[in-house]
């Protein structure tokens, strides 16, 4: 409802917002702002004490996020821009528009991190999902994978983050037999979808076994829908993360604001919400912990994770080698 | 020829210059921000892969329209007007929607490998070239049948009996009556399907089965995504123009015929064709067109109905949102295919105008939606516009089908009552109020259905220019796929297409109601 | 005086020339064979067709700047003299002021013009609820209230039957002989000219002939016309 009215007298709002309170323009990716994910809780809460305006501008994904900034360039509008990940964090500090959030809280991820340009808010495993109903073992490993005849539906490296992840991950696992792996692989995928959800929604349809998610996608089905047919297939080499992150621009004209969010971000009213609204891990493990349903999840003994310059070092030939296996 | 010079057409003109500044404008601020371009061998190969499946797709929809054609054209039977207003849906079918639709019928899950499977026979795969194939088939092929229905359907009823009198059978009658129509129509058919098939871009997305069916449209998108790369994705775009022009160029010129004009439901009383076997043949060529166009449609609805009884909340509001943009696009677009229309058939340099009113026909969308953007951005919060420009953007790509909707009836209007309007000296507005309108109205209405329901499904740039408050439909639709909740897509995919027939329905009725 | 000064008419490899002049008041047929140009000679006159050559002057005024809707003209053609979409009244009213917009003076103008062509009271009906000699008299009572002082007939009353025909004839006799306007009439039809009217264009091989009496091109009828009439 919140949001209808929101849009409903929006431009109002925004201009006499505008005259009384300061705005906090954040950019984020699309699906944090709709109102099943955290985006309305958040700027409620934020709101609450912060005496602003939070307003969020939205982009597809975090890759859409990068070009986003990219093109409004040092003109921005933007004060934090919320959805990256590590596999883009390296052109983006490139392009020379973030400042340092000069945060020093912990965080929880199961590898080191730290990047002072950028702060995790929440991060996830990337894993194969299956139904349990149609596929009784499933495989431990790539190879393994490779071998079966089971059919999986991957993203694009070239339009989606996961997809992007997936490629890390084998490169990451494999390093130089990652061409290899591809080519093995080819035969057991059949489409590779521009995003993430049409990806998962052809695998909802059953138009194929196993579909790139995170170990997390399983805790959705359980919570939300008490379906619990769905699980994530552990792989012996370990898995690779992703790492959400945050940033403020440079150009910012709220620098306060913007590092008050920063840190509001650290915070159990932010962390909270993460687990059952974008269904990922919380960058800060809450003090109340995680909600039931994420203990059935499996914990991948081996956590996998480029370096954001390795990862961006290692992308084009990466990218030529998927190709070559997948245009065979 | 000392034929009369019309005047210059200034609405005309003025429509004109801004479809160019809307596609070549944007094209050239995208390439005023890059560094230096280069294309790679993997572009290469999307130049020919994307030319490769357009030549395909416009080859079999065209293929298999003329023997539905022929069929639709010369039998009556109860219902034959509603069958193919239906069989029309796929064009007006949001994409997202009608992928899904196929693969609940082509899908490795889907109808089709049902029943191959109880044949007891091996599944068949539907991504790859021939899945991006069979999609394209699917949209165009209610266009191709259309294009080539109209143009039977206006060889002269006379000319069939004269057949008939001198006892022509069905040989001769295709060679001295349909082959030169067929000679006629089917280049400007194939031209367009061709065309719409060069641009294409979320069929390759989802049923292309990976890096081998990456077509021009989709390698600009990576290049502005991921890569960043400015510079390439306006070398791409660019290519992408030449690549139509160069189209129109090789096919002649485009002389598209009347797509889908008025007097559709008019079988033509035909002499030649009464034996039981032609009959049969038609009969069975109508049915599989038929099961082929209207089952996909069919599955959206049946996928949709469950979520039904809990529809998300924010739902309503981007409806009345995607409706309110459709009208201010249909409105937009049809006054200027109206402008450009009448510059077209009245005024000087028709022909330039008339490749003007193509160009949307060429462009990438996304270049001219990160154009826009980057023309707009040191002026004014792009957000702020989201909806506005939507409509424009909507508008702008809907024109070139306006147009060709247009202007055979303009033709047809300024051949029967020009010369009297031009002796009562009934020009400008006054003669666009009381005897193009007029005359137009069924037409229009058509057109404004067709532009609506377009612009219904199509996201556009919105996602380029949308924030969290000013979403559309179809923006909600990828939102709710994008945040697991699968049935409640699948439910606003079905309102989405609901309206967009709503929408088609009401202004067709509407149109034809006043002109009678 | 209509006077066409060494006029050149061409469409495509077609060519018309034609020489002569026409008073007010006058009442001249045009005839010839079919496909000679007759019709070609009347889109010169009324501004369709730009002469290649020559001059084409009313009154003393060359008229060549002026499209058709602003030539002294008024024209009734074969078919499509009246919008189909439009009431008889809103038709005629387009005689009057292009926008439509109407003062009750010009309302009751139109009220007299249908009243004196005999269509009292049928203002509101549109010409598709009309007999074909009703349509004629329509597009007639609009010439009236153009009130142009050339009225161009190119063949209008040709798909009446001869009672009918006749009636029109004697229509366009009356009202010219009211107004005093210059009428120029294509028939296919001797019995029109010599009913009608007082001077004859005869047009063939390229050439619009001078206007004569009817009644002397009728009884000495030069080779081309003898061809035409046949034996």
């Amino acid at each position: 409802m919140r949001s209808s009215m929101f849009a409903a007298g929006f431009c109002a709002v925004a201009t006499m917002a505008a005259a009384d309170t300061p705005v906090l323009t954040v950019l984020t990716y699309d699906s944090f702002v709709s109102e099943w994910g955290p985006g309305p809780a958040v700027e409620k809460a934020f709101e609450a004490d912060c005496a602003c305006d939070l307003r969020f501008t939205t982009a597809g994904d975090g890759a859409a996020l990068l070009a986003r900034v990219q093109l409004e360039g040092a003109g921005s509008d933007t004060d934090v821009v919320l959805g990256l990940d590590t596999n883009l964090t390296a052109a983006a500090a490139a392009t020379g528009l973030f400042a340092p959030h000069g945060m020093t809280g912990a965080n929880t991820l199961p590898v080191p991190f730290a990047d002072p340009l950028f702060l995790p808010f929440d991060w996830g495993w990337f894993a194969f999902v299956y139904d349990r109903t149609r596929l009784a073992t499933p495989p431990a490993s790539f190879e393994a994978l490779a071998a079966s005849d089971l059919t999986i539906i991957i993203q694009d490296p070239r339009s989606s983050t996961p997809g992007l992840g997936l490629l890390m991950w084998v490169e990451a696992a494999y390093g130089a037999r990652a061409p290899e792996i591809w080519a093995a692989l080819a035969d057991n995928i059949v489409t590779v979808t521009p995003g993430w959800s049409e990806a998962y929604g052809l695998f909802l349809d059953g138009e194929a076994d196993m579909v790139l998610s995170y170990t997390t996608s399983p805790a959705y089905h359980l919570i939300a829908e008490g379906d619990d047919t769905k699980a994530a297939a552990p792989f012996a080499e370990g898995h690779y993360l992703q790492v959400e992150v945050a940033g403020k621009l440079a150009a910012t004209d709220q620098p306060a604001l913007a590092d008050r969010f920063l840190a509001f971000i650290g915070t159990d009213a932010f962390q909270s919400l993460i687990p059952t609204t974008n269904w990922m891990y919380p960058a800060v493990t809450p003090a109340a912990g995680l909600p039931g349903g994420f203990d059935t999840l499996i914990i991948p003994a081996t956590s996998l994770l480029l370096s954001a310059d390795d990862a961006a070092k290692l992308r084009p030939g990466a990218l030529d080698a998927w190709r070559a296996a997948l245009a065979r | 020829m000392a034929r009369r010079a019309g005047a210059v057409s200034w609405p005309g003109v003025a429509v004109a210059a801004a479809l160019c500044l809307l596609t070549l404008g944007t094209l050239g601020a995208v390439l005023a921000r890059a560094e230096g371009a280069s294309l790679t061998p993997a572009d290469g190969s999307a130049v020919r892969f994307t030319v490769l499946q357009a030549a395909v797709s416009a080859l079999l929809s065209v293929g298999f329209a003329v023997p539905v054609a022929r069929a639709l054209a010369r039998r009556r039977f109860a219902g034959r007007g509603l069958l193919i207003a239906l069989m029309g849906a796929p064009f007006l079918l949001p994409v997202i929607v009608a992928v899904l639709g196929l693969l609940a019928v082509f899908g490795r899950q889907g109808v089709l490998n049902g029943a191959v499977q109880a044949l007891g026979l091996p599944a068949v795969s539907v991504y790859g070239f021939h899945g991006v194939v069979l999609a394209h088939v699917f949209f165009n092929l209610p266009l191709a049948v259309r294009m080539i229905l109209s143009g039977w359907q206006e060889i002269p009823a006379e000319r069939f009996r004269l057949a008939a009198a001198l006892g022509l059978g069905p040989g001769a009658v295709l060679r001295h009556l349909e082959w030169p129509m067929l000679r006629a129509v089917l280049p400007g058919a194939l031209v367009a399907v061709f065309l719409i098939c060069l641009t294409s871009f979320a069929v390759a997305l989802t049923l292309g089965g990976g890096p081998r069916a990456t077509t021009v449209e989709l390698a600009i998108y990576q290049a502005l995504r991921f890569e960043f790369d400015l510079g390439k994705a306006a070398l791409l775009a660019a290519l992408q123009f030449a690549l139509c022009a160069g189209t129109v160029l090789a096919a002649g010129w485009l002389v598209l015929p009347g797509a889908f004009g008025g007097g559709m439901d008019r079988p033509v009383q035909r002499w030649d064709t009464d034996g039981p076997l032609a009959r049969l043949m038609d009969a069975g060529v109508i049915a599989a067109a038929a099961v082929f166009l209207l089952v996909p449609p069919g599955m959206v609805v049946a996928r949709g109905l469950p979520g039904l009884s809990d529809l998300p909340a924010g739902l309503w509001a981007a409806a009345v949102r995607s409706v309110l943009v459709a009208l201010v696009a249909t409105a937009l677009c049809l006054v200027a295919a109206l402008a450009l229309g009448v510059a077209i058939v009245r005024g000087r340099w028709s022909r330039t105008l008339e490749a003007a009113g193509m160009l949307p026909l060429a462009a990438s969308s996304l270049v001219l939606g990160t154009g826009l953007f980057l023309i707009l951005h040191p002026v004014i919060a792009p957000y702020r516009l989201a909806l506005p420009v939507t409509a424009l953007v909507n508008a702008a790509l809907a024109l070139p089908f306006a147009l060709r909707l247009l202007l055979p009836a303009l033709r047809g209007i300024e051949a029967a009552h020009g010369r009297l309007a031009d002796a009562l000296g009934l020009t400008g507005l006054a003669r666009l109020r009381w005897l193009v309108v007029p005359r137009l109205r069924p037409v229009l209405g058509f057109a404004a259905g067709v532009v609506a329901a377009l612009s219904m499904g199509d996201l556009g740039v919105i996602a380029l220019f949308a924030d969290q408050g000013a979403a559309t439909l179809p923006l909600l639709v990828q939102r709710l796929m994008g945040a697991y909740r699968m049935e409640a897509a699948a439910a606003a995919a079905l309102v989405l297409v609901g309206l967009s027939f709503g929408l088609f329905w009401l202004l067709d009725q509407g149109g034809r109601r006043a002109a009678s | 005086m209509l006077r066409l000064e060494g006029v050149e008419l061409r469409q495509g490899t077609f060519c018309l020339t034609a020489d002569w002049a026409l008073s007010p008041g006058d009442r001249a047929a045009v005839i010839g064979p079919s496909g000679s140009g007759k019709s070609t000679l009347l889109m010169g006159i009324a501004g369709f067709l730009m002469p290649a050559r020559g001059r084409l002057t009313w009154q003393g005024q060359d008229m060549a700047p002026l499209p058709p809707g602003d030539r002294p003209v008024s024209i009734l053609f074969q078919d499509h003299n009246l919008f189909p979409h439009l009431t008889l009244a809103q038709n005629l009213g387009l005689g009057l002021s292009p926008r439509l917009r109407l003062t009750p003076a010009e309302s009751a103008r139109i009220d007299a013009a249908l009243d004196r062509v005999g269509l009292s009271g049928l203002g509101a009906r549109k010409p598709g609820a009309l007999s074909g000699g009703q349509q004629s008299r329509a597009a007639l009572a609009r010439t009236l209230l153009r009130a142009r002082p050339i009225l161009l007939l190119d063949e209008p009353f040709s798909a009446l039957g001869p009672a009918l025909k006749s009636d029109m004839l004697g229509l366009v006799t009356e009202l010219s002989d009211e107004t005093g306007a210059l009428v120029v009439m294509v028939t296919h039809d001797p019995a029109d000219a010599r009913r009608f009217a007082d001077r004859t264009i005869l047009v063939s091989g390229g050439v619009a002939a001078q206007p004569v009496p009817t009644e002397t091109l009728f009884r000495l009828p030069p080779q081309a016309l003898r061809d035409y009439l046949g034996p």
